[in-house]
């Protein structure tokens, strides 16, 4: 039996130079495994076989090594992936203020379940746990960035959207949602330039500052000798 | 009255909040981390742990004594791992900060790695919020442009690289020791302890490994004095902190306020409940600190104060839920939640988890008997302390603490065959609920 992957000689080339510099980060290139699962989802739209072989043959460890790590983590795929991952937050907070009523209605929308795609390979729905926005409840990530304050009718549109192919924006987040291959490729730890876009924090991460500016209140001022070794600043 | 005390806060609201231009001009950046490459390293660890600074990532452990449990330097690597892991539920601080002021946490890197003379450090993010990763990549980027971080940080010498590496889904992940396995690129298991991380760690060197807040915390000791940290919140519970409002309120979001402050004030501050409706329960730190209720609004939220009160101040996670919302169905949910992420390590957790989860369920749903309250007390009982990890004890405190806060209604819910709640009352929408064959319950995942 052969462990060899069938990528082709451009993708493989690539696919080395870049888990090159993925392992580069690191003291041990052992470490290099998660991103380069990203990566190889980058490329595949999952983790493929040929993908684990790829990272066995390149780290030097068992294919099934690599799989027990695979399997592990939720954001790596057993199967092709649709060209956006829709995830509705049905953790506690978010369920209850309309996550369990928006995946539900998404569902049946899609015609599909958790962790199914549609027909037309656009869109994979999940169901996901506790993705820190809680203040934005109900919450929902199209391929990991955020839609805040979601209702079944707007969570539908922006679905719609994705199926058409029309440029969809995050509440927080890039000018426009990437595909899923590229923004693995990010996690991958190869940043896209995007970093900027987006603008400022929401209105729940700006509450307390918002009314802190209105009351005047502000940290305590800084004592005049207070810091240690004297130096003011 | 206790008042807001901006200050990891106070330059979200400027323009490109979490540009380097913006942390330099609004914020003093670096000038920490430059006093700090002036200082003898033993004394910025002695001025941390004289701050009384506490990990803000769920246990409160102090921070300056954590990093004095470092052996001597033998010369070889010794690392600093950043827990940018958040995925406690509730807890939702570390990703807008990291989202809105990236600097805070670098410069934090860098005075933190000078202090214990750690020249690799990482800050291991959650892989699901892109977005943040963005921003953090491109802010440690700027600081290696600017010579905050790389060969020869300042021109003094001290070189320190940052790695900054994805997560891939995994709430076990943010627990210390699982985290460095999933960081050496292995599933994310916990470790025995002992030996501590800081005796071995990473690659089973001394490292440190310590939370978002925490680290973003440094800067502001280090630049401003230990006094005037201390002059914030209470004698054991200095300094600011996180306070993330979530759920039922008018105005959810974060407040950064002294430790101690309680949540009638916060919520005065938020705008109260939402309109028409009073407080059912709340937790005070995440889902895994038993929960409170209405007769717990003036406890003062620091960790003293809430420890007597038997939960935990954990991550100032406060969900907040109001009378529409059925507690057994909110228990049931992160039930749903614990056993997805049990990492199946041990008994107690993977079985116990599991169990409940079927217990509850079946409650909820109206199939409950009579001694299944009792059944789950005694398979909590099972779990809590004999669990290999914090996880699956935990996973216990929200059905311990409901149960003993709302016994009446899980017997309700026995007696009755079913929920007395009306779930369309308790979202923040209208809608008609749709029984849809295919979305399948949750938990189902
Ligand atoms: C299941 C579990 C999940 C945890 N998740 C996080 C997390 O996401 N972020 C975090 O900082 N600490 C988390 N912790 C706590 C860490 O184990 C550790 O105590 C903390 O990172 C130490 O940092 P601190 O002392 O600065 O708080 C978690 C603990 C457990 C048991
Ligand atoms: S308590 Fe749960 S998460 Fe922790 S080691 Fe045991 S099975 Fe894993």
């Amino acid at each position: 039996m052969t462990h060899d992957s069938r990528y082709d000689e451009a993708t493989l080339a690539s696919l080395k130079s870049d888990a090159e510099a993925i392992v580069a980060r690191y003291p041990d290139r052992r470490s290099g495994l998660l991103p380069m699962l990203h990566l190889v989802q980058s490329v595949d739209g999952y983790v493929s076989r040929d993908g684990i072989l790829f990272c066995a043959e390149f780290l030097g460890i068992t294919p099934a090594e690599v799989s027990a790590v695979a399997t592990f983590y939720t954001q790596y795929k057993r199967h092709p992936n649709g060209t956006y991952t829709v995830g509705v937050c049905t953790n506690t907070l978010c369920a209850i203020m309309g996550g369990d009523a928006i995946f539900d209605e998404l569902s049946e929308h899609l015609g599909v379940g958790h962790d199914e795609t549609t027909d037309d390979g656009a869109i994979t729905l999940e169901r996901v746990e506790c993705n820190a926005a809680c203040d934005y409840a109900p919450v929902m990530m199209v391929n990991w960035e955020f839609f805040d304050n979601q209702t079944p009718d707007s969570a539908k549109a922006v679905t719609d959207d994705l199926r058409a192919g029309k440029p969809v924006t995050p509440t927080r987040g890039a000018q426009h949602v990437c595909t899923f291959k590229q923004v693995s490729r990010v996690l991958a730890g190869f940043p896209d330039g995007l970093a900027d876009e987006g603008g400022l924090a929401g209105a729940p991460t700006l509450a307390g500052l918002k009314l802190a500016r209105e009351n005047g209140w502000t940290a305590p001022a800084v004592p005049a000798a207070g810091a240690p070794e004297g130096e003011s600043k | 009255m206790t008042t807001l005390t901006p200050v990891l806060t106070d330059t979200w609201d400027k323009e490109r909040s979490w540009s380097l231009d913006t942390y330099l001009a609004a914020a003093d950046g670096y000038t920490g981390l430059r006093k700090a490459l002036t200082m003898p390293q033993g004394d910025i660890v002695a001025a941390v742990k004289d701050s009384g600074l506490r990990g803000r990532g769920g246990a409160g452990f102090p921070t300056g004594l954590k990093w004095s449990f470092l052996p001597p330097d033998d010369g070889k690597p010794r690392y600093l791992v950043v827990n940018a892991d958040e995925s406690e539920p509730g807890t939702c601080k570390d990703i807008p900060l990291i989202m809105a002021s990236p600097h805070h946490l670098v410069e934090g890197v860098a005075i933190t790695s000078v202090a214990i003379n750690c020249h690799h450090a990482f800050i291991y993010v959650r892989g699901e919020v892109v977005h943040v990763y963005r921003r953090l990549l491109q802010a440690v980027q700027e600081a290696y442009d600017a010579g905050y971080l790389g060969k020869n940080v300042l021109g003094t010498g001290f070189d320190l690289e940052v790695t900054v590496h994805a997560g891939a889904g995994a709430y076990i992940c943010g627990e210390e020791t699982a985290l460095l396995d999933s960081l050496e690129g292995l599933r994310g298991q916990p470790r025995l302890k002992p030996p501590f991380p800081a005796v071995e760690g990473l690659y089973a060197r001394p490292t440190v490994v310590n939370n978002v807040e925490s680290i973003a915390s440094v800067p502001s000791i280090v630049r401003n004095g230990v006094d005037w940290f201390k002059s914030m919140g209470t004698e054991r519970s200095t300094g600011m902190g996180l306070f993330s409002l979530s759920g039922h309120v008018t105005r959810p979001g974060q407040y950064e306020a002294p430790l101690g402050i309680t949540l009638r004030e916060l919520l005065d501050m938020a705008g109260g409940m939402r309109e028409g409706h009073q407080i059912k329960f709340w937790t005070p730190g995440g889902s895994s600190t038993p929960m409170f209720s209405d007769k717990h609004l003036d406890i003062p939220l620091d960790y003293e104060s809430v420890g007597a009160a038997k939960s935990m101040l954990g991550t100032r996670a406060l969900q907040i839920f109001d009378e529409t919302t059925c507690v057994v169905r909110a228990t049931s949910r992160w039930m749903d939640f614990y056993a997805h992420e049990s990492c199946g390590k041990c008994t107690p957790c993977r079985e116990g988890t599991y169990w409940l989860k079927q217990v509850l369920r079946r409650i909820e749903d109206g199939g409950g008997v009579d001694a299944d309250i009792d059944l789950m007390v005694d398979l909590c009982d099972n779990i809590l302390g004999r669990a290999f990890c914090a996880l699956g004890d935990g996973a216990t405190s929200p059905v311990t603490s409901s149960i003993e806060l709302f016994r009446d209604e899980y017997q309700a819910h026995i007696d009755n065959h079913g929920c007395p709640f009306d779930p369309v009352r308790s979202a923040l929408f209208e809608y008609t609920p749709k029984a849809g064959a295919l979305a399948g319950s949750a938990g189902g995942h």
